[in-house]
């Protein structure tokens, strides 16, 4: 009865979402280029949502609100809601949609198929087709920086970890991270709690209180709000970071370094090859590099050291002489994945459903 | 696997702030109902309070003027659903809905300029020498003021139903407004009252969420507790003490699954995950077999002419 009546009230209120979107569009333009996002939580959540959105804008007022128009819808469930969202804008005369949640790939599949002339563009999935393409940041590579970063400061030698959905990029910053700290600090421990949400501040704060009682004083998230880095610095002696944005409020501590989603460049350069013609679909992921990963800057409350050897590793991965997932490395079950010097390909990553050798529990399936 | 990590004590500590909110939030619809007012705006009233309670908090430096404004923003709300059932006479169930999704976004609104900002601390009631105790210390004697409260808001609850002439008029209303009416009782005004009570209880718990728990403010924060509230004042058969028992077995099986995820058991997360809501509602449906609770005019709208 429960799920009944909030299925139905988030189908409600995407109903009456979409009929603002409806009635603003209206008035759209032809020589006007639409863009529609799709977002899987608010505007200013403080962090994946927000910076998608603020490089939206961002890229709206490089090529002109004159020349290019804006439409977004927040709070999209990940399902058949979403599929509704990107029929009602393609329909709308949207040119090109970015839906930017994993769980939005088979409903972008599917709008996809139906409207052959309109671009997508999904973000952090794999599947692509002629009108669909796929893109997402190597948020491994800041996670490497973290694990360092992390290894370093726990006293403790217990770092929590509060994971969000069980996905391959959530496993891959598990991965990561373990791996970099469990390089400075051999005897660095991992606790990790699923929470099956990108975000809930209360479940988010639980979990972060949950880790610091069983001895965690560093806490990594892959979940959106600053819940974790509240309890953090509640709680006094434990760090944090930054996630999908800088966070800066709880900077220089607990928040000693963020992991910054940077997708304006991409989103400018997509939108260009719309108006002129050239777009097509592909599959990209770009990581610290090309700047689409950014490393948060490192606060004071990190020893001079720790920072200097951070930020070799972000060189080394960004000048391409180190990638994070170089072997040896051995599976959770003992076996090995990687031989030694061997770097991990990019099919493996996509797929990852396993933890490396150390890492404590099981992936959820 | 590693039990010793958990801390029992720290344990029972934590799930009774997970349970604070959404038991205020229960005893508050628990009244509204034994009145004979079905709201389903539970949630909508918790985020509304949640936002108000955090914009006052910010905005004065005290987070006590923080929970009235709560408790007067939720109220304010539900009198929104007042009007609408009591005198506009609108099914109550479509205007519960309403109010939630209109508190859901009237709260982003809101909310706007508070995102990303903190509120100021709650002090823990001061115990001296008695919080330092081992095991009992941090159970009993090291809250936020909001637990006690909760717990007292419980206690009197009950004794309200049981032992006082008012408790027991507002249950004639609720259990057969015409017979109250009959009696000359103002069925409508004793339900004005039952609703503003539950509009400020909903109003308390999320401001709970907003300034103590999480604390922090975030769109939709509540994240569905208010449905949890409604739940559970069905499953505890309308009894206050079966809520707080409900309320505190939900916040425990929340806060034992994190901790069994940290320790690393073998239990798949997925069924961990999964445990508060089963647990909690296979308990209290076990324990409401006896089916005395609905009041006889749940949900039904009342006019002295008919």
């Amino acid at each position: 009865m429960l799920l009944k009546k909030r299925s139905f009230l988030a189908g409600a209120a995407t109903a009456a979402a979409m009929t603002a979107l409806s009635t603003g569009a209206a008035f759209a333009q032809d020589d006007v280029t639409k863009v529609g996002f799709v977002y899987v939580g608010p505007i200013n959540d403080g962090g994946w949502t927000q910076h998608h959105h603020e490089s939206a804008m961002k890229m709206v007022e490089e090529i002109g609100s004159d020349k290019v128009e804006l439409v977004y819808q927040e709070n999209v469930p990940e399902g058949p809601d979403a599929e509704r969202a990107m029929t009602q804008m393609a329909l709308n005369g949207a040119d090109i949609i970015f839906s930017t949640s994993f769980g939005y790939m088979d409903p972008t599949v599917n709008v996809a198929a139906k409207f052959p002339d309109v671009k997508f563009e999904h973000a952090t999935g794999y599947k692509t087709g002629d009108n669909m393409a796929a893109y997402s940041a190597r948020f491994y590579e800041g996670r490497a920086v973290q694990g360092t970063i992390a290894g370093h400061m726990t006293k403790s030698n217990v770092i929590g970890y509060i994971a969000s959905v069980p996905i391959p990029e959530v496993v891959r910053g598990i991965n990561s991270a373990y791996l970099h700290a469990k390089k400075v600090n051999p005897d660095v421990e991992f606790k990790i709690i699923w929470l099956y949400t990108w975000m809930d501040p209360a479940k988010e704060a639980d979990a972060a209180r949950t880790l610091i009682e069983q001895g965690a004083d560093v806490i990594l998230q892959h979940t959106d709000s600053t819940a974790p880095l509240a309890a953090a610095q509640e709680a006094g002696g434990v760090i944090g970071f930054g996630q999908a944005g800088d966070m800066a409020e709880y900077a220089p501590s607990p928040r000693v370094s963020s992991i910054i989603d940077n997708w304006a460049p991409y989103y400018i350069e997509r939108v260009e090859a719309v108006m002129d013609g050239t777009w097509e679909s592909h599959n990209v992921w770009e990581g610290i590099d090309t700047g689409m990963v950014g490393i948060g800057e490192i606060t004071e409350a990190v020893p001079e050291d720790v920072k200097a050897e951070a930020l070799a590793i972000k060189d080394a991965i960004a000048s391409g002489e180190y990638h994070p997932f170089t072997g040896p490395i051995k599976k959770q079950d003992g076996s090995v994945w990687l031989e030694e010097g061997e770097v991990a390909d990019d099919g493996t990553l996509a797929g990852m459903m396993f933890y490396v050798e150390g890492i404590e529990g099981s992936v959820p399936q | 696997m590693d039990f010793s990590a958990i801390n029992p004590a720290l344990l029972i500590a934590s799930l009774m702030v997970a349970a604070t909110a959404v038991m205020i939030a229960a005893i508050g619809e628990l009244i509204t109902e034994k009145a004979g007012v079905l709201n389903l705006g539970v949630e909508g009233m918790m985020i509304t309070g949640a936002v108000c309670g955090f914009a006052v908090a910010v905005g004065t430096g005290s987070p006590f003027l923080g929970f009235l404004a709560a408790a007067g923003g939720g109220a304010v709300l539900s009198f929104l659903f007042a009007v609408l059932t009591q005198f506009a006479l609108a099914n109550q169930v479509a205007s519960g809905l309403a109010l939630t999704l209109f508190g859901l976004g009237l709260s982003s609104l809101i909310g706007q300029n508070y995102v990303g900002i903190r509120p100021p601390p709650t002090p823990r009631l001061d115990f001296g020498p008695l919080s330092d105790l081992p095991v009992v210390g941090p159970i009993l004697f090291n809250h936020d003021p909001m637990v006690y409260a909760g717990l007292i808001l419980v206690a009197l609850t009950w004794a309200f139903l049981k032992y006082t002439r008012a408790g027991l008029i507002l249950k004639a209303v609720g259990e057969n407004h015409d017979a109250a009416h009959a009696l000359g009782y103002k069925v409508i005004r004793i339900r004005i009252l039952a609703i503003l009570f539950g509009g400020a209880c909903a109003g308390l718990g999320g401001a709970y969420i907003s300034l103590i728990r999480v604390p922090q403010w975030t769109e939709g924060m509540t994240g569905g507790v208010g449905w949890i509230a409604l739940a559970l004042v069905v499953f505890a058969s309308w009894k206050p003490w079966r809520v707080l028992l409900g309320a505190y077995l939900f916040g425990g099986v929340t806060v034992l699954q994190l901790n069994l995820q940290a320790a690393g058991v073998a239990i798949p997360a997925e069924y961990l995950s999964m445990s508060p809501y089963l647990i909690t509602i296979v308990v209290l449906v076990l324990m409401s077999f006896d089916r005395s609770g609905a009041p006889a005019s749940l949900g039904r709208t009342f006019h002295a002419s008919q």
